[in-house]
C-alpha cells in the first residue's frame, strides 16, 4: 500500500490527467443519457479531433524547447490550399500531392527556424508573422473560394476505416482482433522492460500490481476496440494517430535528441556547455512542426472534402491549450506527448459533450478557458507544494 | 562621542551552512571616508547589505547606532529615510529612461500621482552642478558613459538627503579620468560634512583618499587602520588582508607531475558585443601531467572569459591564437569539438550555466556524453542509471535517489553533480571556474579531494579561485591574472599570498 501510494504521489501529474479525463468522460457520459460513448460519437470524436491531436504533438516538441509557434492553424490552411491546388486543380496523384504538401509543410517550419534558432527572434513574434502571412497567402491563392472535390482516394484518410478481413456482420472482426494483438505487444513490453531492469538489480514495482496494471490497460484497449467495432471499425486517422504518438515518445523519452529537446529547454545556456547544439536543435523542432502542421492541414482538408481560406482558424491555440492542459511547463522543458494527447482529448470530449447537452457555442468557449485555468493552476499548486 | 555617524557592533550573520560575518565591528567618524577592504568573499557587501536593511533586523545578531540612535531597519527604504544610501557595483538605472528620471524613481517630484515635470527638471540641473557633470536632465541613461552614469547614481543619493554614502567598487568599471573624479567628488563631499564608506580592491586610491580603513577577513573584523597618523602603506594593507595560517583545510596529494599535456598561446578574445573591446590580452599557459595549475585573480580580471573562450569558443568573437594538446595544434569551434578534445569546463556559476535544474541527478550527470550510453543514437536508460549510481557513491553525492531533481540539492551536491558530469566525458584537461564558491567547508574538502584523484589520474587541472589560500593549498604553479592579462607566475614554491596580490594589483 506504501508503495501505491508512493508511487501515485510522485506520478500525480500524470495520474491525475488520467482521472481528470475519465471523470469527465464519465460526466458527460451520464448527463448525455449514454449518447457520448455510443459506437458512432466515439468515431466521431476521434475524427473530429485528429487534426488538433497532431499539432498537439508538434506543439509540445515547440513547448518543451521552450519556444511557442502561433502560425500553425494558417500554415494547415495554407498547405490545406496548396494541396487542393495540386490534386483538385492539376490533377496530379494522391500520393505525389500527399508528399509534396509534407515537404511544403518542411519547407515553410524551416523558413521560420531559422529567423528563430540563426537570427534570435523570438519565436512569438516570427510565428505570429508567420501567423498573419500563411493565412494572406492562403487567401491569396484560394482567390477567397473554397476548393474541392478531393479524390475518393484522398478523403480516405480522414473518412475512411480499416477494411474487415474476416467480412463479420454487425460487428467488425478485424477490430477486435487489433485490439488482442495490441495488448499483447502492451504485455510483452512490460515484462521485457521488468526483466530487463531485474537483470541491473534494479528496482521493480511489485508483480501483482504489475498485473493489475496490464488487466486494466488491457479491458481498456479491448473495451475501446470493442466500441469502434460496433461501428465501422479503426477510422483511419486512428491508426496515422496512434503511429505518431508511438514515434514521438519513442523519440521524446528515448534518443539523444530528444533528451537534447528538454535539456535545453530546462536551461539553454547551461545545455549548450554541455555540448548540445542549441541552434540546431531549435532549427529542426520548427521543421517537424511545419511536417506535421501540414499533416494536420491536409488530415482537416480530407475531412470536410474542401480547402478553404477560413480552415484551421484557432488551431494553434487549441493545440497549445493542450499542451498546458497536459502538463507542459511554461518554462520549457517539462512535458510529455501523451499529456499533450490527454490535454488536447479533454478539450475534445468537452467540446463534444457540452454540444450534445445543448450548451451554446459561447459557452463552450467559455468553460473551456476556465479548464485551461484551472489545469495550469494545478500544476502550479501541486509544483509548489513539491519543494 | 558625538562625532560618531555610524556604530555597528558585534554583527554576526549566518547563512544555511555559513557564517558570512562573525564579530563585526565599524565604526564610521562623521565626515570621513572610510575605507573597507578585503578579499573576496570576506564579508563586505553582507556588511553593507546588513546596514541598509537588505538583511531586514532580526536576520542577524548585534547592534547598528546611526546618530546614536539604535536602528532596526526592515527594509532600505527605512535606511534612506535616515540618509543612508547605497550605490551598488551593479549600477540601477533604467537605460530607457531620461537622468531625471532616474534621478527621481521612486521618489518623484509631485502630487497626487501627478509628476511635476518643472521642479523634477530643475531639481536635477541642481545636483548635476552639484556632482559636476554636464547633461541635459532629459538625456537618456543608455546615451551616456558608465562614469558619467556613476554620477547620476550619485545625484540620486543627493536627492535622497544623504549623510551617509556607501560605494562599492565605484571606481571598478571605470578609467583613470572618470576614476579621478569621483575620487576628487568624494573629498568635496566629505568637506560638506558627507561621510562615505568606500569598498575598493584598488589599493592606491584607498590609501589615497581614506581617512581610515577598516579590514575584513573570513567574516571578521581584523584590524582598523588610521592612514592620517600611522603611515601606512599598501604593503601593510595586503597584509592585514591575507595574514593568516594555513591549516590543514586542503588534502594531501603525491606530486607526479608529466609532460605538458595542453598549451595555449598568444590568446586574444574581444568582447562579444562590443568588437572594439580586448578582453584577453596575448595569454599564454600551459598544464602538464598530473598538475594542478592556478588562476588568481580578482572578480572581472578576465578568468572567466579566458576559460570559456578557451572551452569551444563559448565566450567572445575575433578569438585568435594556438592551442595545443600534447603538443600537437587543435582546432575547437564549438563545445562538442572540446569535449572531443578531452576539455571540460565546470562553471562558475552552476545554477545558470551547470545544471539542468528541473532535471533529475541522473539526467544531468550524463548529458554531456550521452553517446557514450548510447546505440543508433537510443540511450539505453539502465546503463545511465548505473553510470549515475557509480557517480553518487564516488562523489558522496548526498540525495534521496538519483531521481532528485537537481534544483533541491544543496550547493555542494550539486556541484559534485556538475563534476560528475564532465569527469563522465573522460576529460585530458579540467578547467574548475571557482568550484567551491558558495559551499561548506565540509564539502569544499570532498571537492578538494576529487580535484587532487583527478589529478593523480594524470589529468591536467586549471583551478580559477579568488581564495588565495585555495590557491596556494592546492596549486603546483599560479598564474595571476589581472584587466585580461597574465600578469605573473609563481612555482608552488615562491608563491605567498603578498606576492600573488602584487601581481594582482599590477597592470
Amino acid at each position: 500500500m506504501e508503495t501505491l501510494k508512493h508511487m501515485f504521489k510522485s506520478n500525480i501529474r500524470e495520474y491525475g490527467m488520467v482521472i481528470a479525463l475519465v471523470s469527465i468522460m464519465l460526466f458527460f457520459q451520464i448527463v448525455s443519457k449514454g449518447v457520448l460513448l455510443m459506437p458512432l460519437n466515439v468515431t466521431n470524436l476521434i475524427q473530429q479531433n485528429s487534426y488538433i491531436l497532431v499539432l498537439a504533438i508538434g506543439m509540445l516538441l515547440v513547448i518543451v524547447a521552450f519556444h511557442i509557434d502561433l502560425s500553425v492553424g494558417s500554415m494547415a490552411a495554407f498547405i490545406g490550399a496548396m494541396s487542393a491546388i495540386l490534386m483538385v486543380d492539376n490533377h496530379i496523384g494522391v500520393m505525389s500531392g500527399i508528399v509534396i504538401s509534407l515537404l511544403l509543410g518542411a519547407l515553410a517550419g524551416a523558413w521560420q527556424g531559422y529567423w528563430i534558432s540563426y537570427f534570435k527572434i523570438p519565436s512569438f513574434i516570427v510565428t505570429l508573422a508567420g501567423m498573419l502571412t500563411f493565412r494572406g497567402l492562403t487567401m491569396t491563392i484560394l482567390e477567397g473560394q473554397s476548393k474541392g472535390p478531393y479524390p475518393e482516394s484522398f478523403q480516405k484518410i480522414s473518412n475512411g476505416f480499416m477494411p474487415d478481413f474476416f467480412a463479420g456482420t454487425g460487428i467488425h472482426i478485424t477490430t477486435l482482433v487489433v485490439g488482442i494483438v495490441l495488448s499483447l505487444i502492451y504485455i510483452y513490453f512490460e515484462l521485457s522492460h521488468r526483466k530487463a531492469k531485474q537483470e541491473y538489480d534494479f528496482d521493480v514495482i511489485p508483480l501483482q500490481f504489475l498485473i493489475i496494471k496490464l488487466v486494466i490497460v488491457c479491458l481498456a484497449i479491448n473495451w475501446f476496440m470493442y466500441l469502434l467495432a460496433l461501428y465501422k471499425g479503426i477510422p483511419n486517422v486512428l491508426i496515422l494517430l496512434f503511429v505518431l504518438i508511438v514515434f514521438y515518445t519513442f523519440i521524446t523519452t528515448k534518443t539523444v535528441v530528444g533528451r537534447h529537446i528538454y535539456a535545453l529547454g530546462g536551461n539553454e545556456k547551461a545545455a549548450k556547455l554541455s555540448g548540445v547544439k542549441t541552434q540546431r536543435i531549435v532549427f529542426w523542432v520548427f521543421v517537424n512542426m511545419g511536417v506535421l502542421a501540414a499533416l494536420s492541414g491536409l488530415v482537416f482538408a480530407a475531412r470536410l472534402n474542401v480547402a478553404t481560406p477560413k480552415a484551421g482558424m484557432g488551431f494553434e491555440l487549441d493545440a497549445i491549450a493542450a499542451c498546458f492542459i497536459g502538463g507542459a511547463s511554461t518554462a520549457g522543458g517539462i512535458g510529455v506527448v501523451m499529456g499533450a494527447i490527454i490535454g488536447g482529448l479533454v478539450m475534445g470530449v468537452m467540446n463534444n459533450g457540452m454540444s450534445l447537452i445543448g450548451v451554446t457555442i459561447d459557452m463552450q468557449q467559455t468553460i473551456k478557458g476556465l479548464v485551461l485555468l484551472l489545469a495550469v493552476a494545478f500544476d502550479i499548486y501541486t509544483k509548489s507544494k513539491q519543494s | 562621542m558625538e562625532d560618531v555617524i555610524l556604530d555597528m557592533m558585534h554583527i554576526t550573520k549566518s547563512f544555511p551552512g555559513v557564517k558570512a560575518l562573525n564579530n563585526v565591528n565599524l565604526q564610521v567618524k562623521k565626515g570621513e571616508i572610510h575605507a573597507l577592504v578585503g578579499e573576496n568573499g570576506a564579508g563586505k557587501s553582507t556588511l553593507m547589505k546588513v546596514l541598509s536593511g537588505v538583511y531586514p533586523h532580526g536576520t542577524y545578531t548585534g547592534e547598528i547606532r546611526y546618530n546614536g540612535k539604535l536602528c532596526e531597519f526592515k527594509d532600505i527604504k527605512e535606511s534612506e529615510k535616515l540618509g543612508i544610501v547605497i550605490i551598488h557595483q551593479e549600477l540601477a538605472l533604467i537605460p530607457y529612461l531620461s537622468i531625471a528620471e532616474n534621478i527621481f524613481l521612486g521618489n518623484e517630484q509631485g502630487k497626487n500621482g501627478l509628476i511635476d515635470w518643472h521642479a523634477t527638471t530643475a531639481h536635477t540641473k541642481e545636483l548635476l552642478v552639484k556632482v559636476g557633470l554636464h547633461e541635459l536632465p532629459t538625456t537618456l541613461i543608455t546615451n551616456i558613459g558608465v562614469g558619467k552614469q556613476q554620477l547620476v547614481e550619485i545625484a540620486k543619493a543627493l536627492s535622497k538627503k544623504v549623510q551617509l554614502l556607501i560605494l562599492d567598487e565605484p571606481t571598478a568599471a571605470l578609467n583613470e579620468d572618470d576614476s579621478d573624479n569621483l575620487l576628487k567628488l568624494l573629498l568635496a563631499f566629505k568637506k560638506q560634512g558627507i561621510s562615505s564608506i568606500l569598498i575598493s580592491h584598488k589599493l592606491s586610491e584607498v590609501s589615497r583618499i581614506a581617512d581610515t580603513i577598516t579590514v575584513l577577513r573570513d567574516g571578521s573584523t581584523i584590524e582598523t587602520l588610521n592612514v592620517r597618523e600611522d603611515n601606512i602603506t599598501e604593503d601593510r594593507i595586503i597584509k592585514g588582508m591575507v595574514g593568516r595560517e594555513l591549516t590543514d583545510r586542503y588534502p594531501k596529494r603525491e606530486v607526479a607531475i608529466g609532460e605538458i599535456i595542453f598549451e595555449v598561446k598568444d590568446w586574444s578574445v574581444y568582447h562579444p558585443l562590443h568588437g572594439d573591446r580586448k578582453i584577453i590580452h596575448n595569454a599564454r599557459l600551459t598544464v602538464k601531467q598530473g598538475e594542478v595549475v592556478g588562476i588568481a585573480g580578482l572578480m572581472g580580471a578576465g578568468r572567466t572569459e579566458l576559460a570559456m573562450s578557451i572551452f569551444g569558443k563559448s565566450y567572445g568573437q575575433k578569438i585568435s591564437g594556438y592551442m595545443y594538446k600534447n603538443g600537437i595544434e587543435i582546432h575547437v569551434n564549438n563545445v562538442s569539438q572540446a569535449i572531443a578534445q578531452g576539455i571540460a569546463y565546470v562553471t562558475e556559476d552552476r545554477k545558470q550555466y551547470g545544471l539542468i535544474l528541473n532535471e533529475d541527478i541522473k539526467r544531468n550527470a550524463t548529458l554531456a556524453n550521452l553517446n557514450k550510453i548510447s546505440r543508433n543514437f537510443i540511450v539505453d536508460e539502465n546503463k545511465e542509471i548505473l553510470v549515475a549510481e557509480k557517480s553518487r557513491h564516488q562523489m558522496n553525492i548526498k540525495c534521496s535517489s538519483i531521481l532528485q531533481k537537481t534544483m533541491n540539492l544543496s550547493g555542494g551536491n550539486q556541484q559534485k553533480v556538475v563534476l560528475s558530469k564532465w569527469i563522465f566525458t573522460e576529460p585530458d584537461v579540467l578547467i574548475l571556474d571557482e568550484p567551491t564558491r558558495g559551499i561548506d567547508v565540509g564539502a569544499k574538502f570532498e571537492i578538494y579531494s576529487i580535484i587532487n584523484n583527478l589529478a593523480k589520474e594524470g589529468k591536467g587541472i586549471l583551478l580559477i579561485s579568488s581564495e588565495l589560500p585555495e590557491i596556494l593549498g592546492m596549486c603546483d604553479r599560479v598564474y595571476v591574472m589581472s584587466e585580461g592579462r597574465i600578469t605573473g607566475e609563481l612555482a608552488q614554491s615562491e608563491a605567498s599570498q603578498e606576492r600573488i596580490m602584487k601581481y594582482v594589483m599590477s597592470k
